[in-house]
Formats: C-alpha cells, sequence, structure tokens
C-alpha cells in the first residue's frame, strides 16, 4: 500500500515582495539583445511555441491550418524552426494529430473543463483520459482557483494528482489562472502545490483573463521552479501565456529564464511560450535584423 | 485681404474640446462692443459629464509619483510661457486692459504655475507627521487628496484667478471641474489648449464656461463632488453652495481675495484645505 | 536511541551548501548575450579642459594640468586644469562677488527658475552624460543612464521649488543664506554628488566653489558648461578640479563660510579638526559598514536580490554600500545557494556594454587597497566564493566576491572596503543581529529584511544607522534625507532636513 500524499502545508511557502520582485524583473527587461545573440533567441522562441486556437469557432478547418503554421511557419525559408506544440480544444486532438503526422510537433489538449474548471471531477478526468486516448501528447489542465481560494489545498492537490494518473503518458501542464489568483504569494503558493502534485509543467493562464503572464508572475513561478529543483532534483517546466505578442517580450522571457534557472531550462522540454500571433512577429523581427528593414505583416502568413 | 480663420471656443472635459450638448453660446464682446466670439453655455449635463470625468481620472492622477505630477505642472508652465502673447491678446481685448498690464498677469499666472508645480513633492513633509503615542506604535498621518473638487472661479481676474484655484487643487492628486467666469471665459478656454498640451491625464482638469446661477447649484449638490472652492465672490451664491453642500458633507472652502497678485493668493493652505488626512497605526514590536 | 548518541558525538562540521551533494543549476553559455556597446559618437570630448570660474572657463594660475583617464581601458580621456591656491581664492572672490552683487538680490522665485533651467538641460543631455560619466569612472552604462543621471535631474527640479518655499521649511524663523559653500566630492557618483551638493546650496540662496574628485572631473565639468548654458549669473557655480591640495586650500579659505563633504572618514576627520574654531559650517558624509540583516521570515529570493543590489551595485563604492551580511542561521544554507546562484549571473566588464552589471574599479589605488582587505578575508579564515567571470586584459577589475564563516572580529567585517565584496555571518535571536550590525564605529545606512510589519518597526527603531532599508536597498529620492550617524558623518542631504545647512536661521 503506498504512502499517503503528505497534506500541502502553506506555512512552508516562501513569502514574495511584490515591489522587490517587479524590480527584479524590470531590471532584467534592460538586458539588450542584439545581433546574433537575438537571431538565436529567436529561432528558440520559435521552437518554444504552443501555437494556440482555443476559440468557440474553432473547426476542422481553423486547425489544420493553424497546423500548417506550426510546422512550416515561414514557407520558402526551411531553416526557421518548426513551433514546439499546438494547443487545441480536447475535440480537435484527433484532427491535429492527423495533420501533424510524423513532423515531431507534438499536440497539447486542454481539459478539465477549460477554461473556468467549474464542472464535476468525473467529467475532468473523463475528458482528460480521452484526449489522451485520441493521441495528445501532452494536456494542459485548469486548477479550481475557487478551491484554492478558500483555502481547499488538499483538494486542489488531489485533483492534480487524479488528473496526472489520468495522463499515463502524457505530460501534464497545470494552469494557476494567475490573473484570478491575485497576489504573487498565491502565485507561488499554486505553483508549489502544482509541483508537489506531479505537474510536468506549470502554467500561468487560460488566455481568458487579464492580467495573464507579467513577467512578475513568470519570475515568481521560476523562482517556484528553482527552489522546487534544488530541494527534490527534478526540473518542473514552465509556460507562460496569454498577453504575449511581440519579439520583445519573448526575448525578455527567456531572459528571465536563462538568468532564474541557467541552461538547462532553455528548451523546449522545460520552456513554452503559449501564443498565437506572436509567431508573425518573431518571423518579421528576424527578417528585420537579417535585411535591416523594418517590416510589413502582408508578407507574413497569418493562418 | 486675407480673411483669418477665427477660433471656436470649447469647453474642456474629459481631455477633450466639447461642445455644450445643450448647443446654446453666448456671445462675448470686446470692451470697445465688438462681437470677440461665441462662447457654450454650459448646462447641468455638461457639468454632470464632467464630474463623472473627474472621478474617473482622480485615481490613477492620484497615484501618480509627485515627481511626475511636478513634471507636468512645469511642463504645463513651459506650454503657457509659450503662448504669453496670445494670453495677453485676449486679456487685453475682452477685459480692457493695458498691455502692461495683460503682461504683468500672464507672468503672474505663470509664475504662480510654477510655484505649485514646486509644491507636488513637498507638501506631504510638511503635512505629514509621524505621531508620538503613548503606547507601543508606529503611528503616523499622511495628506490624502479629497477627490473630485469643484472650482467656483473669480469673475477677475479671470487667467490669474483660474491658475490660483486650480493648481493647487490638483497638485495634491485631486481632480478638478471648474466653472469659469462668466463674464471673461475666454482666456480660461484659452488656457485649456495648455492644459491639453501639458501630459495632463485628461479628466484632471475641466473648464465650463456658462451662467453661473444655472451651474452652480448642480455642481454643489452633486453627490460625487468631494469638496468645493468658492472664489466666485458672490455672496448669495455662496451662502446657497453652503447650505447645498451639507447634502454629502463636501468640504467648502471660500476664498475673499482682494488681490490675486500678492503674496499670501498662494501657498502651503490652499494645498492643505484639499487634502484629508488619515493616520495609520501598526505595532511594533518582535 | 543509538542514532541520537552518534549525532551527538558528531565531531565533523555539517557540510556547506557547495559541500553537500545538491542539484546544481547551471548558468553558463547557452544563448550568450551579443556585445551591446552604448555608441560613444555624439559625446562631446574636449582635449584640455580648463578650471570654470566666474562664468568662464579660465586656465589655471597654477598652469599645472593632470589627466583623467578610463578605469576600464586605462586610456587617457582629456588633460584637466589643477587649481592651486591662487585659483581657490579667485574662485572664492567670484563666488563671493557673484553672492553680493546678484544672488543674494535675486527674488527667491527667481533662483528657483534658473535652477529648473539647470534641471532640464542637465534632462535634454542625460545619455551624453551618462556616458561619459562611465567613460571617466567605470561605472556600468544602466547605471549612470538608470540612476546617476535622474537622479541628479531629480535633485535640481526638486531644490528649485524650494527656492521661493524656504519660510515654510524653517516656520517662525527668518531664513538666510549663509554665503559662499566650499564642496568637495568623491568618485563613486561624482555628477549625482554634485547635483546633491549645488542644488540646495542654490536654491537656499548661496554661491558654490566645488572641488570634484581627481580621478572624475568630468561630468562636473559638463555640468558648468550646462550652467552657462542656463544663462546662470557668473561666479554663483565655480567647478575648480584637483586633489588633496586643492581641497584643503578651500576648506581653509577664509571666504567660504560653509563645507560640505562627502568623503572618506579619515579626511573628513582631517576637515573637522581643520574648521574647528573657525566658526564655518561643515557637513560631513563619510563612509560606512552597514549591515543586512536577513530574517528566517523574510521573502528570501528578493532579501537575496536586495543584498546582491546593496553590495555588487556600483561595483561596491557606494558608502551605504551593504558590505555585511548577518543572517539568521536557520536560512543561511539557503541564502549562500541564493547568492551563489546570483553572483555566476553578474556579467564584468566594458562599462559602456548594456548589459554590464559589474564595471571597473575606479583607480589602481582603490584596486590595490580591495585586493589587500580582500586577503585579509582569507588569511584569518573566512571561506571566500568568487565568481568565475573573465576578466578584460587591461583595465582596473575585480571579481564580485563574498566570505562565509565572518565573526565580528574579522578585518573584513570591520573595514569599509569599498569594493565588491561582503562579509556573511550569522546571528540566532533579534537582539543578536542588532547588536552585531551596531557595533560598529559607522552608521550610515543599514538593511532589515522581514515579512512581519511589526518586526519591521522594531528592528528598524533599534538601528544607529542615518538610513534604515526595511525590505530593501539602495533607494535614493532628493525628498528623502540622507546622511550618518557616529562616524559615518553628519548632517542630511535631502528632503526638509537637508535645506537646513545651507541657511542661516534667527
Amino acid at each position: 500500500m503506498s504512502s499517503l500524499p503528505r497534506p500541502f502545508d502553506a506555512s512552508r511557502i516562501p513569502r514574495v515582495d511584490a515591489v522587490g520582485i517587479d524590480e527584479r524583473a524590470a531590471s532584467l527587461a534592460k538586458r539588450s539583445i542584439k545581433k546574433k545573440s537575438k537571431e538565436q533567441g529567436i529561432r528558440l522562441a520559435i521552437s518554444m511555441l504552443d501555437l494556440t486556437t482555443l476559440e468557440g469557432k474553432d473547426s476542422e478547418g481553423k486547425v489544420r491550418q493553424l497546423c500548417q503554421k506550426a510546422m512550416h511557419p515561414m514557407p520558402g525559408d526551411p531553416t526557421i524552426p518548426s513551433a514546439a506544440a499546438v494547443c487545441v480544444y480536447a475535440n480537435f486532438v484527433a484532427v491535429a494529430k492527423d495533420a501533424l503526422g510524423a513532423s515531431g510537433v507534438k499536440v497539447a489538449s486542454v481539459a478539465t473543463g477549460f477554461p473556468a474548471g467549474q464542472v464535476p471531477l468525473p467529467v475532468k478526468l473523463d475528458e482528460t483520459r480521452r484526449a489522451v486516448a485520441m493521441g495528445a501528447d501532452e494536456v494542459d489542465m485548469v486548477i479550481d482557483r475557487g478551491a484554492f481560494l478558500s483555502g481547499e489545498y488538499d483538494r486542489v492537490s488531489s485533483e492534480i494528482r487524479q488528473v496526472k494518473e489520468a495522463c499515463g503518458d502524457a505530460h501534464l501542464k497545470v494552469i494557476l489562472e494567475t490573473g484570478e489568483l491575485e497576489t504573487y504569494d498565491n502565485v507561488r503558493k499554486a505553483s508549489h502545490l502544482a509541483m508537489a502534485a506531479g505537474a510536468d509543467f506549470i502554467k500561468t493562464s487560460t488566455g481568458k483573463v487579464t492580467p495573464a503572464s507579467t513577467p512578475g508572475v513568470v519570475l515568481v513561478m521560476l523562482e517556484a521552479i528553482r527552489d522546487h529543483y534544488l530541494e527534490t532534483g527534478r526540473r518542473v517546466g514552465m509556460k507562460p501565456a496569454g498577453g504575449i505578442k511581440t519579439s520583445k517580450q519573448a526575448l525578455h522571457l527567456l531572459v528571465l529564464v536563462k538568468e532564474t534557472l541557467g541552461d538547462a531550462w532553455l528548451t523546449p522540454d522545460l520552456f513554452r511560450i503559449g501564443a498565437s500571433t506572436l509567431a508573425n512577429d518573431l518571423l518579421m523581427q528576424l527578417v528585420k535584423e537579417s535585411s535591416g528593414r523594418y517590416q510589413n505583416e502582408d508578407y507574413f502568413t497569418k493562418d | 485681404m486675407d480673411l483669418e480663420v477665427r477660433k471656436t471656443y470649447k469647453l474642456y472635459v474629459g481631455g477633450d474640446f466639447i461642445r455644450s450638448e445643450s448647443g446654446r453660446s453666448d456671445p462675448m464682446e470686446t470692451t470697445g462692443g465688438d462681437f470677440f466670439a461665441n462662447v457654450s453655455r454650459g448646462s447641468r449635463k455638461d457639468l454632470r459629464e464632467a464630474v463623472r470625468k473627474a472621478r474617473a481620472a482622480q485615481t490613477g492622477w492620484a497615484a501618480s509619483s509627485a515627481y511626475l505630477k511636478g513634471q507636468i505642472l512645469y511642463r504645463m508652465a513651459e506650454m503657457f510661457e509659450g503662448r504669453s502673447g496670445s494670453f495677453e491678446e485676449i486679456l487685453r481685448q475682452t477685459r480692457g486692459v493695458t498691455a502692461a498690464a495683460a503682461k504683468r498677469e500672464v507672468r503672474a499666472s505663470i509664475d504662480r504655475l510654477l510655484h505649485y508645480a514646486g509644491w507636488s513633492d513637498k507638501y506631504t513633509a510638511l503635512l505629514g507627521t509621524v505621531n508620538p503615542v503613548a503606547s507601543s506604535y508606529f503611528d503616523f498621518s499622511l495628506p490624502e487628496p479629497t477627490g473630485v473638487v469643484g472650482i467656483v472661479a473669480p469673475e477677475e481676474p479671470d487667467l490669474l484667478g483660474l491658475v490660483s484655484h486650480l493648481a493647487p487643487v490638483i497638485v495634491s492628486g485631486n481632480a478638478a471641474v471648474v466653472l469659469l467666469s462668466q463674464k471673461h471665459p475666454l482666456a480660461s478656454l484659452e488656457f485649456a489648449e495648455v492644459l491639453a498640451t501639458s501630459d495632463l491625464p485628461g479628466g484632471v482638469a475641466n473648464l465650463i464656461s456658462g451662467r453661473k446661477d444655472e451651474l452652480v447649484p448642480h455642481l454643489a449638490r452633486h453627490m460625487d463632488v468631494n469638496a468645493i472652492a468658492d472664489a466666485g465672490g458672490d455672496r448669495a451664491l455662496s451662502k446657497a453652495i453652503g447650505e447645498d453642500a451639507a447634502v454629502n458633507v463636501k468640504r467648502v472652502r471660500a476664498y475673499r481675495i482682494a488681490d490675486y497678485f500678492a503674496e499670501d493668493a498662494q501657498g502651503l493652505d490652499f494645498i492643505e484645505s484639499f487634502v484629508e488626512i488619515k493616520t495609520t497605526w501598526h505595532p511594533i514590536g518582535v | 536511541m543509538a542514532r541520537v548518541i552518534e549525532e551527538a558525538s558528531e565531531t565533523k562540521p555539517r557540510p556547506s551548501a557547495w559541500e553537500r551533494e545538491r542539484p546544481a543549476l547551471e548558468f553558463g553559455s547557452a544563448w550568450d548575450y551579443a556585445p551591446a556597446p552604448e555608441s560613444r559618437d555624439h559625446v562631446r570630448l574636449a582635449e584640455r579642459y580648463d578650471l570654470f570660474i566666474g562664468g568662464r572657463f579660465v586656465p589655471p594660475k597654477s598652469r599645472k594640468y593632470f589627466a583623467t583617464i578610463n578605469p576600464a581601458t586605462e586610456d587617457k580621456l582629456a588633460e584637466v586644469a589643477e587649481a592651486g591656491a591662487a585659483d581657490v581664492d579667485a574662485a572664492v572672490k567670484a563666488a563671493q562677488e557673484a553672492y553680493q552683487r546678484r544672488w543674494s538680490k535675486l527674488k527667491p522665485a527667481e533662483r528657483g527658475k534658473y535652477i529648473y533651467r539647470i534641471a532640464r538641460l542637465l534632462q535634454e543631455q542625460s545619455r551624453e552624460l551618462a556616458i561619459l560619466e562611465s567613460m571617466d569612472g567605470g561605472k556600468p552604462i544602466k547605471e549612470s543612464r538608470d540612476v546617476d543621471l535622474p537622479l541628479a535631474v531629480a535633485h535640481f527640479f526638486y531644490h528649485a521649488g524650494w527656492a521661493d518655499k524656504l519660510d515654510y521649511a524653517f516656520p517662525r524663523k527668518t531664513v538666510s543664506p549663509i554665503g559662499v559653500c566650499g564642496q568637495i566630492i568623491p568618485w563613486n557618483f561624482p555628477l549625482l554628488m554634485a547635483a546633491w551638493k549645488i542644488a540646495p546650496a542654490l536654491a537656499c540662496g548661496n554661491t558654490v566653489v566645488l572641488k570634484p574628485a581627481e580621478t572624475t572631473p568630468l561630468t562636473s565639468l559638463a555640468l558648468a558648461r550646462i550652467c552657462q548654458e542656463a544663462d546662470l549669473p557668473p561666479g554663483v557655480v565655480n567647478i575648480i578640479p584637483g586633489a588633496g591640495e586643492t581641497g584643503g586650500a578651500l576648506v581653509s579659505h577664509p571666504g567660504t563660510r560653509k563645507i560640505a563633504f562627502t568623503g572618506s572618514t579619515e579626511v573628513g576627520k582631517l576637515i573637522q579638526r581643520a574648521t574647528a574654531g573657525t566658526g564655518k559650517r561643515l557637513t560631513l558624509e563619510l563612509g560606512g559598514k552597514a549591515a543586512n540583516i536577513i530574517f528566517e521570515d523574510a521573502a528570501l529570493d528578493q532579501a537575496v536580490d536586495g543584498v546582491v543590489n546593496g553590495i555588487y551595485f556600483n561595483q561596491g563604492h557606494v558608502c551605504c554600500a551593504g558590505s555585511r551580511l548577518l543572517v539568521q542561521e536557520s536560512v543561511i544554507d539557503t541564502v549562500v545557494a541564493k547568492l551563489e546562484h546570483r553572483i555566476a549571473t553578474l556579467r564584468l566588464g566594458d562599462p559602456l556594454d548594456k548589459n554590464t552589471d559589474v564595471g571597473a574599479i575606479n583607480s589602481k589605488m582603490q584596486l590595490d587597497r580591495i585586493t589587500e582587505l580582500s586577503g585579509y578575508g582569507e588569511s584569518e579564515g573566512a571561506r571566500m566564493y568568487q565568481s568565475s567571470c573573465k576578466l578584460p586584459e587591461k583595465g582596473y577589475w575585480f571579481r564580485p566576491t563574498f566570505f562565509t564563516g565572518v565573526a565580528q572580529s574579522h578585518r573584513i567585517a570591520r573595514e569599509e572596503i569599498f569594493g565588491p565584496v561582503l562579509a556573511v555571518m550569522t546571528f540566532r535571536t533579534p537582539d543578536e543581529a542588532v547588536e552585531k550590525a551596531n557595533n560598529i564605529p559607522y552608521g550610515l545606512s543599514a538593511g532589515v529584511w522581514t515579512d512581519k510589519g511589526s518586526k519591521i518597526f522594531k528592528i528598524t527603531a533599534k538601528m544607529r544607522a542615518g538610513v534604515v532599508w526595511a525590505n530593501t536597498f539602495n533607494k535614493f529620492d532628493p525628498a528623502s534625507p540622507f546622511g550618518g550617524y557616529k562616524e559615518s558623518g553628519f548632517g542630511r542631504e535631502g528632503g526638509v532636513h537637508g535645506l537646513r545647512a545651507y541657511v542661516e536661521l534667527s
């Protein structure tokens, strides 16, 4: 018989000073990323993209087009890496899997009643199992924010553990929905809770609530991942999502990762960026770097 | 002969130049009796809109740093200085003052604005206190802006009077709704252009021309105005303001300034009247 | 039971952060930042600078010039006039004349307008002056651009507004200026220190003769040019570069009625002795050995960030640097590990590279001193940790360093090193922390890190230091008074309190 998991001890979670962490994030934003490092950073960011479509109006056609973009972000330039994954509703896992073939681009499915998560647990688990059965490589789940904010930490933990189990071999990303948690202390607490419960990745937001991924929030989560790693030896990944539109923001995220967690995390296996329109800004900046000319949107595909 | 493009003088509300929703206007004449311009006859609905915009702008304005507020008022003085000629012209034409008197008033107005720009990061040190209470508490008192302040501007001097009452109200983080001099609103409406080009967020200062007897009661009775600076100089109106203001316990400060050019027409007390003092206690102990 | 006995007889010291098997973070070269140099081409640099006296640049009667170099490259930047006794005399006379003839007769609001002009001009030329500052002194462009220049500008703006409001600062007193002020400033924040001295002096109606440090005269001379551009009446501000002798002549000149000095405690004491009995007003802002105290209930990641900023900012050339770190023993391993990680990402190198965090040491002399004092750390048995960053071939450099296992009786815990070297020691109770923090002749600043509000107020109240930072460090503002207790000096700069040194009250 396996031992029961330890109840979550919120009092052991380190505190966060909001002013201090915002200052740290702002000072890292001053890193000037130029020339070769800018080009490298942009390519790295492209390879870390989870190209996302999570709309009520999504259809098979839309998802197939997104997959095409993920595999070939810039038609005619095979040196541009593919995105890391596409992120879609569970309904479209099969379609995406078919469209992506053997390209290496992964299929991430949201599940557990995304985005609000206000559905009964059995439904959440069923959705998870179905997504995985249809071929999802990764599952992005949402935590129960209501339970978290009422202090029912063990319930939140337990749900995550059960979803993780339902994932089987698929990787689990746990969405904290930081905009609803509001305080950095809550974000830090939720991060540790999720990691202790088995998350492979912790993710900021569903993208449906603002504020979503801010530099301060990302830094809080990276610091939580660092402490978790130092304590357990296990590397957990991080995924900011929501509100990331420009190359400048993407490069800033990479700086935060590099200077908080170091080299090991600068890979799509441990860092993803959830975005939809970011891809084109990354491509425009890349072309501007090589040509020296500011670019126009018409020259980049909108799928 | 080249025809000049005449100016339309509009109200300044929420950072925009708008016509009165009433569609009505009053003609202004030069002292010689010639037509000079039409001026919007502001209505109570314009006033209502101005208060709404003021309230919306006030929190953000109050939250900005003292340094930034000072920079903005300083920029306002720069913009003002750059256009001093056009202000002197308006004063000469509409109030019939000499060129020297107009110059003197514009100069004094710019200096007054500069004076308050320099207060933004100092009044807190003078009005705030740390209080030596007898128990083990860290006890401090800080001034905070009261919120939305209605200003009844003096009839004359219109320009210097406007600046003398507007600047001390906004420098501490309040938003203002000003009922301009009824007889001489033009220099004040021109001043709105200085406000608009100064980086002052829209809604922090709102200028409304019109008839005071129509507008003042609505300002005094408005439930979302926190205080009134009454420099209108009309005893009957002042009494009514005092009575109407009681409806939501507005802070009312009446001014009877004989000489706006004098030293005592500016200073810390003009700021102090429109701040609230908040006292906080916190235990001292390990 | 047996295990307990075993532990009790354990005589080996507990392994520390490095020795234990612990997962390691690697801050290596995956995705290196490319050089991001700030362009120098719009910086106006003359080959030779004269003294600024009476509103003009005049050659020194001493006929002497000295070279000022770039400590990151050891290249000569320019030749600068050295003021001799006769030059000091000319400057003081120019300041006296300006005071009597023009400055004291101006309406206070008009004085304020001149100071506003200087603020605006400085603001407009910020980028150029920031680069000049980094070239002359060695500090990273990121700091001169984002800290030194904006604060210098803010000081002028702040004090401009006081010129016509002095009566409010001293109610029931008649306020008048003192006259000619002699001001001597150090090399760690050259332009900012000039602003801290000149702005309040002028606002209160005085005129000044200022001597910048001999290794960093250029930005003060640029400020002189700005005074010309502002049409400041000639003689109100005079800038006379030179070394110790020039400073001595300024201090002892009968025409200077007030002396303001920022620099080492050693020289401060000499000046105090020299001015005794002369009736001259004096303020001193001297050295420090500030303690940062981290309690176990602090927000630890931010505390470590604050500590790192507190000692490695400006290469540790800061009088109020947090050069001692007191950590509650229960969290020492965690804190040390985090310090190690942070140091691993500090970038040392070309001050004009926008990504540089730690710049050059200001001079060979200072580098030698840091090296010597740091050597005591090792020889007295503290354990050293140093970043492994590469040092450029030319120039003066010292890697960010910290020592653990430090005790009060270590030299590195008592003497001001004025470099990027941190001494780390532990404490067990709040009373012990307070006692250790105060147990030093200095008293300029201190830092307290805890998440508990009441503890903040209790501990900060007990710190014998003129500036106490709670859950932050190295924060400055013209509205906030700054100055020391004990041998860190007396008098305050900034805020209402800072005006006191520059007025006569009756």
